[in-house]
């Protein structure tokens, strides 16, 4: 009967890649803390500590919403332009209601049921898109995006939206208030992630997303109902961002076409980072995590030393997407090597 | 033991003494192997005893651990990632490799192509590479896009490629593997034709008749040792067999236990119209193995698919336990108890960068809810269940399937198909690319879930396992049933003539053949 010789084969090395792969990202964050003190100790203060992780909040959070997309062979482009688009008109609907309502905790509720309806609806529109009309993920959401950025650059007519100061005096605290010392939009991110990381590991659909993105058809015929678990991709992926953008609104009160620019290429480069497959078939939460806290991390190190110029932020954060992505893609050829 | 009969050519390509090992895990143990102009040398053994990983130290592929390899009786280091070409080594994966959106004539001379300066000879191209395929007597246009041919012509293509750059020594995996009848039959006369040429050609094959038709000489593997180089004139496709498995191998097919006379029709599919089916119409019993045969293409897969949901009906009734049904996809089809199991596993069947649990639960993963999340316990019992039932080797559970031999990711892919519990079961390709010793086990399987009073029918371009298997045969033409044979009707030569259009006809006019 069969013997498992070449089988076992690709045996030696497997181990410790994997561990390599899972703990590659949180080591490098490590080191960056470690790099990031020694260049300069304020980096430790709680202050700068807060300071980092809200920041990361937005990203972060949209990231685990591309997660799900990106593990499922997906990729959504839109998630800037919609972010932009959904805070431009949360501010009208909420200057709306301050105007002819007057001003109560309901404006902002509003402002927020009206983020989750066009955040959900948005992600909708991505996935029937993708699935039902069946045109590649890539040139819907390339789409959708031009049409988000543009409606927002439109309905401030080329200028900046602003929320009413009354209403902004009552939404401020949902960003710059805290809960056992923690910062309102760390809570947010935090429970996103924990919900996220659930998801991904411990329920069906997670798993179904890793099929899909492995292999449509074996998923199709393994009885997954591809085209529903593909768009709920999408919707959980705008909620994300809907989720997001209630924290950030009340940070400038403001929207403009500058609002999220190229924060579709910072949550992918999250998910990349974290070791999530470009390509689909493998995905990881808690690796988007940690390459959220890295992206935010290396800015923040910039900021507060001199030795590379703040500006140049894009260039370093470049540079370890494509390590990053090196190292992984690295370790895979080595182990195909192995196997055969 | 080497072959006598041989004309005294001297060797083309050795390898004395070769071992390898991946990492600290032997794979071969000291071949000696060689091949001479014009002869056809055949390596056997079951999955896993190391005919891959010879043909890749042979083509340079791969580097032996100890031991060389000789070219023209002169030691050699070939060179690696297939520039032994240039040697006049050429190997043909069983998996092609074409680049599906070029033209033939590109194809064949990709990587050389013929240039005036910076620029392409096209012209030239096109009519070297028509007579080229007119050498081996195909008809294919130069001009056509690889992703329009079939399979059979992408290999001829591969064929056409070897020499048009001087094969001196052809290396083919499984060849055939992919092949219907007909185009077999084809093939083999392009060895013939090549072996008069002079080429030596080495080839893995599973299929021992084809060993027997073909070759010159016969070298066994087992476990990584060389067990025999024979002369195929002294061998039987029994002896071989047995020198693969070392032991005997009595009874490949299970006794068959005809279901009751009387026993309930499960399925009956009547005038169905599908992609690829035009009016099929049969009636499946409980307890029964219906073999389903014909040419590649001939509408057998799609029929499955189309009663399973994969592919939409158009027209015509499937009655399922005496209702009628029609599957809008194969979430409904499983509930319902029938289960399709493809016979592209890793194409279909299989997640290949997944572990052996994650995919043999995709299917039914609802059964391994604890509330709203999955419960690991529950599939890792389901799995160890699997691997004593259907004995399953892994060398620990969470490698990935994709290194799991073929017959193991059958075997994973069965049972993946059985979690659901069916009552009717189609097999597509039961066995394909698998090794003897392990398709004996699955067709043992496949006769006790029949005695166990499942319904199944098996899809097989393997007329012997056809024959061996089902109690009655359906023969598929064109999408349509062009016979449907019973007890001694059922033969190779019966099936063949329905299968090439030589007889026709339904069940009725059946009766005077």
């Amino acid at each position: 009967m069969s013997v498992s010789a070449p089988e076992a084969a690709a045996s030696p090395s497997r181990g410790f890649r994997l561990d390599l792969k899972t703990a590659g990202p949180l080591l490098a964050l490590i080191l960056l803390v470690v790099l990031g003190y020694a260049l300069n100790p304020l980096f430790l203060a709680e202050g700068n500590i807060t300071n980092i992780l809200t920041r990361s909040a937005f990203i972060g959070i949209i990231a685990v919403g591309a997660t799900f997309v990106i593990t499922a062979g997906g990729i959504d482009l839109s998630v800037g332009s919609m972010a932009a688009f959904i805070a431009g008109v949360m501010i009208i609907v909420m200057d709306w209601a301050v105007e002819s309502m007057g001003v109560s905790i309901w404006t902002v509720l509003m402002g927020i049921g009206c983020s989750l309806i066009l955040g959900i609806g948005a992600g909708f529109v991505n996935g029937f898109l993708t699935t039902k009309a069946k045109i590649e993920a890539f040139i819907v959401t390339l789409g959708t995006m031009g049409i988000y950025r543009s409606l927002v650059t439109y309905f401030a007519d080329g200028g900046t939206l602003s929320l009413a100061s009354e209403a902004r005096e009552i939404y401020r605290p949902v960003y710059y208030d805290s809960f056992l010392r923690i910062p309102y939009p760390v809570w947010v991110f935090i429970a996103v992630a924990i919900i996220g990381w659930v998801l991904m590991n411990r329920t069906a659909f997670g798993r179904y997303c890793m099929a899909i993105g492995s292999n449509e058809h074996v998923a199709r015929y393994s009885a997954i109902k591809v085209d529903r678990v593909k768009t709920w991709t999408y919707i959980l992926q705008g909620l994300c961002v809907s989720l997001a953008t209630i924290i950030y609104v009340p940070r400038l009160g403001s929207a403009s076409a500058a609002t999220g620019v190229l924060w579709e290429l910072e949550a992918i480069a999250a998910v990349i980072i974290g070791g999530t497959v470009l390509k689909g078939g493998f995905g990881r939460v808690g690796g988007t995590v940690i390459g959220a806290l890295i992206l935010t991390a290396i800015g923040n190190i910039l900021n507060l030393t001199e030795i590379i110029s703040n500006y140049l932020n894009g260039a370093v954060q470049g540079v370890i997407i494509v390590a990053a992505v090196y190292l992984q893609r690295g370790s895979l050829g080595r182990r195909k090597k192995a196997a055969e | 033991m080497a072959g006598q009969g041989e004309p005294a050519a001297p060797v083309v390509l050795a390898a004395k003494r070769v071992s390898k090992a991946f990492g600290e895990v032997p794979v071969l143990f000291s071949i000696d192997f060689d091949i001479r102009p014009g002869e056809v040398h055949a390596i056997i053994g079951e999955n896993g005893a190391g005919k891959s990983t010879l043909i890749k130290i042979l083509s340079g592929l791969e580097r032996p651990t100890s031991g060389h390899v000789e070219l023209d009786g002169q030691p050699v280091e070939l060179p690696p990632d297939g520039q032994a070409v240039n040697l006049g080594i050429v190997v043909i994966h069983q998996e092609l490799n074409l680049a599906e959106h070029l033209t033939v004539a590109d194809s064949i001379f990709l990587g050389r192509e013929l240039k005036s300066g910076p620029f392409l000879r096209l012209r030239e191209m096109r009519e070297e590479a028509r007579r080229i395929l007119e050498t081996l007597h195909v008809r294919i246009d130069p001009e056509a896009r690889i992703n329009t041919l079939s399979v059979a012509d992408k290999q001829m293509i591969e064929i056409a490629k070897a020499i048009s750059r001087d094969a001196r020594v052809l290396i083919m995996d499984e060849p055939t593997a992919v092949l219907s009848v007909a185009e077999t039959e084809t093939f083999f006369e392009q060895v013939d034709r090549l072996k008069a040429k002079g080429v030596a050609i080495i080839f893995i094959s599973h299929k021992l008749d084809e060993v027997m038709r073909l070759a010159d000489r016969v070298t066994v593997l087992r476990d990584g040792q060389l067990i025999a180089t024979v002369g195929t004139e002294a061998l039987t496709p029994d002896s071989i067999a047995q020198m693969m498995v070392g032991r005997e191998l009595s009874n490949l097919y299970p006794p068959k236990h005809e279901p009751d006379v009387d026993a309930d029709t499960v399925l009956a599919v009547r005038n169905l119209v599908a992609p690829g089916v035009r009016d099929v119409s049969f009636a499946l019993k409980r307890g029964e193995i219906l073999g389903f045969a014909g040419l590649i293409g001939s509408g057998r897969t799609a029929v499955a698919e189309a009663i399973v949901g994969l592919s939409p009906v158009e027209s015509g009734e499937i009655v399922h336990k005496g209702a009628p049904v029609r599957f809008a996809d194969v979430s409904k089809s499983v509930a319902a108890g029938v289960a399709y199991m493809t016979k592209d596993r890793k194409g279909k069947g299989l997640l290949l960068n997944a572990n052996l649990k994650d995919n043999l639960t995709l299917l039914t993963l609802k059964r391994h809810f604890k509330g709203p999340f999955l419960d690991d316990k529950s599939e890792t019992r389901a799995l160890e269940r699997a691997v004593r039932r259907f004995d399953i080797r892994a060398r620990d559970p969470s490698v990935r399937v994709g290194q799991l031999s073929g017959g193991n990711q059958q075997k994973l892919m069965l049972g993946k198909m059985m979690e659901a519990e069916p009552d009717i079961i189609i097999i597509d390709e039961p066995t394909r690319g698998i090794d003897v010793g392990t398709k004996q086990q699955l067709y043992h399987i496949i006769a006790a879930l029949a005695a166990e009073g499942k319904s199944i029918i098996v899809i097989s371009s393997e007329m012997q396992e056809v024959i061996g298997l089902a109690h009655r045969v359906v023969v598929m033409r064109e999408g349509r049933i062009a016979g449907i044979l019973e007890g001694a009707e059922i033969t190779e030569s019966e099936i063949m003539r329905y299968a090439a259009g030589i007889k026709q006809g339904g069940e009725n006019e059946r009766i005077s053949a």
